[in-house]
């Protein structure tokens, strides 16, 4: 699937079950991020597809 | 997999807890949960001028949302948004662009207040010229234009978007300081006495987590996703977010208890302190309550101006 890293604005190919192993795959804490598929928020036991297309977002935002 | 409360699918699972929620079940949790605290801690009560420091993050877009939609209709209590433009280049702009608007929805009146025009100088020129802590000069004469600015409106209250993130970020960072008289000013409802020359913080946002935030602010369009603030990375508070968020995932529920735990002992730090004689003093330069004999914003100008041979007020 292909995953767009809001922070570092990079776009990877990689494939995982659920939201919470795609996480772990990126080595990202899940309580830093909230991620989305086309435009609707996903929790962590989602179970993921192939031809999804997931965004993850920083939650912590300064200034 | 369905939201706990309806059949819609969830777009979070709450901290700690096995229910997740929908769209619409989420918004009114965390809608009730900011009434519940501004009910239970006094936040704002009948007669009161609410003044929102809005910086267009998502957090105090978050607070303008949610105050605007829960006292648009109220008569007795009125809502300003005051906005502080430090003089950043390419960015504060950018936030400005998103307030405003939000302001125009809810018919909130909005003051831009600047450094230029209130200093005389922009944080870009300072460190262009000076080799400071840019958060610190920053967050003194934000602080202090916040303040002066409520005063001039006949604001009562201050509110800001700090959530329970923050919170237990600045309580740890207290502890590592041994910084307990800080510690006794923090809270819901902050500060020790009340001053007339001081308008008292709160922070409505005190017991939801950024996540919890974030997930709001994306689910209704509050979402900023231009670039955060460049001065914005604090060493000792990155080091502390990087390590309550570690033992957020493994432990979860970390962040509340350490913010829980606080609030049970603050109702006494504050007494010791108030007992103590804690009162506020007022600078002897500009007259604005200070807790020493020349406030740091004047402290911090005389020392620019000097080095920089330029005169700011």
């Amino acid at each position: 699937m292909e995953v767009f890293l809001e922070e570092t604005q990079e776009t990877r190919q990689l494939d995982a079950d659920t939201v919470q192993e795609l996480l772990k795959k990126l080595n990202i804490n899940p309580t830093t991020v909230i991620v989305s598929r086309n435009g609707s928020l996903l929790i962590e036991s989602q179970k993921l597809e192939k031809e999804d297309k997931i965004e993850i977002l920083p939650v912590v935002s300064g200034g | 997999m369905v939201c706990s409360q309806c059949t819609i699918k969830p777009v979070m699972r709450l901290t700690n807890n096995t229910i997740t929620l929908c769209k619409a079940c989420f918004s009114r949790y965390l809608e009730a949960k900011v009434k519940k605290t501004i009910r239970k801690h006094h936040l704002i009560e009948k007669g009161d001028h609410i003044g929102i420091a809005v910086s267009g993050g998502k957090d105090s877009s978050t607070l303008l949302h949610l105050l605007g939609k829960t006292f648009k209709e109220r008569k007795d209590i009125k809502i300003t948004a005051i906005a502080i433009d430090e003089g950043i280049e390419g960015y504060r702009d950018e936030c400005l662009n998103f307030v405003k608007p939000l302001c125009e929805k809810y018919k909130i009146p909005l003051y831009i207040k600047s450094f230029k025009e209130e200093i005389g100088t922009t944080l870009d020129e300072v460190l262009k010229k000076e080799k400071i802590k840019p958060c610190s000069f920053c967050g003194v004469m934000r602080r202090y234009l916040l303040n002066k600015t409520a005063k001039e409106l006949g604001i009562t209250k201050l509110a800001t978007g700090h959530n329970l993130d923050d919170e237990a970020q600045t309580i740890l960072l207290n502890q590592i300081r041994r910084n307990t008289k800080t510690s006794a000013r923090l809270g819901p409802l902050t500060g020790i006495i009340d001053d007339k020359k001081f308008i008292r913080r709160i922070k409505p946002l005190y017991f939801l987590t950024e996540k919890e935030i974030a997930t709001y602010a994306y689910l209704h369009n509050l979402m900023t996703r231009f670039n955060e603030c460049p001065h914005s990375h604090e060493a000792v508070r990155d080091d502390i977010r990087n390590l309550l968020n570690t033992l957020e995932a493994k432990y979860e529920g970390t962040k509340q208890s350490i913010v829980a735990a606080f609030l049970e002992t603050l109702p006494s730090l504050k007494e010791h302190y108030k007992k103590e004689g804690n009162t506020l003093k007022y600078c002897q330069l500009c007259e604005e309550p200070s807790s020493q004999e020349i406030c740091q914003r004047c402290n911090l100008l005389n020392k620019y101006s000097k080095k920089s041979n330029v005169i700011l007020s």
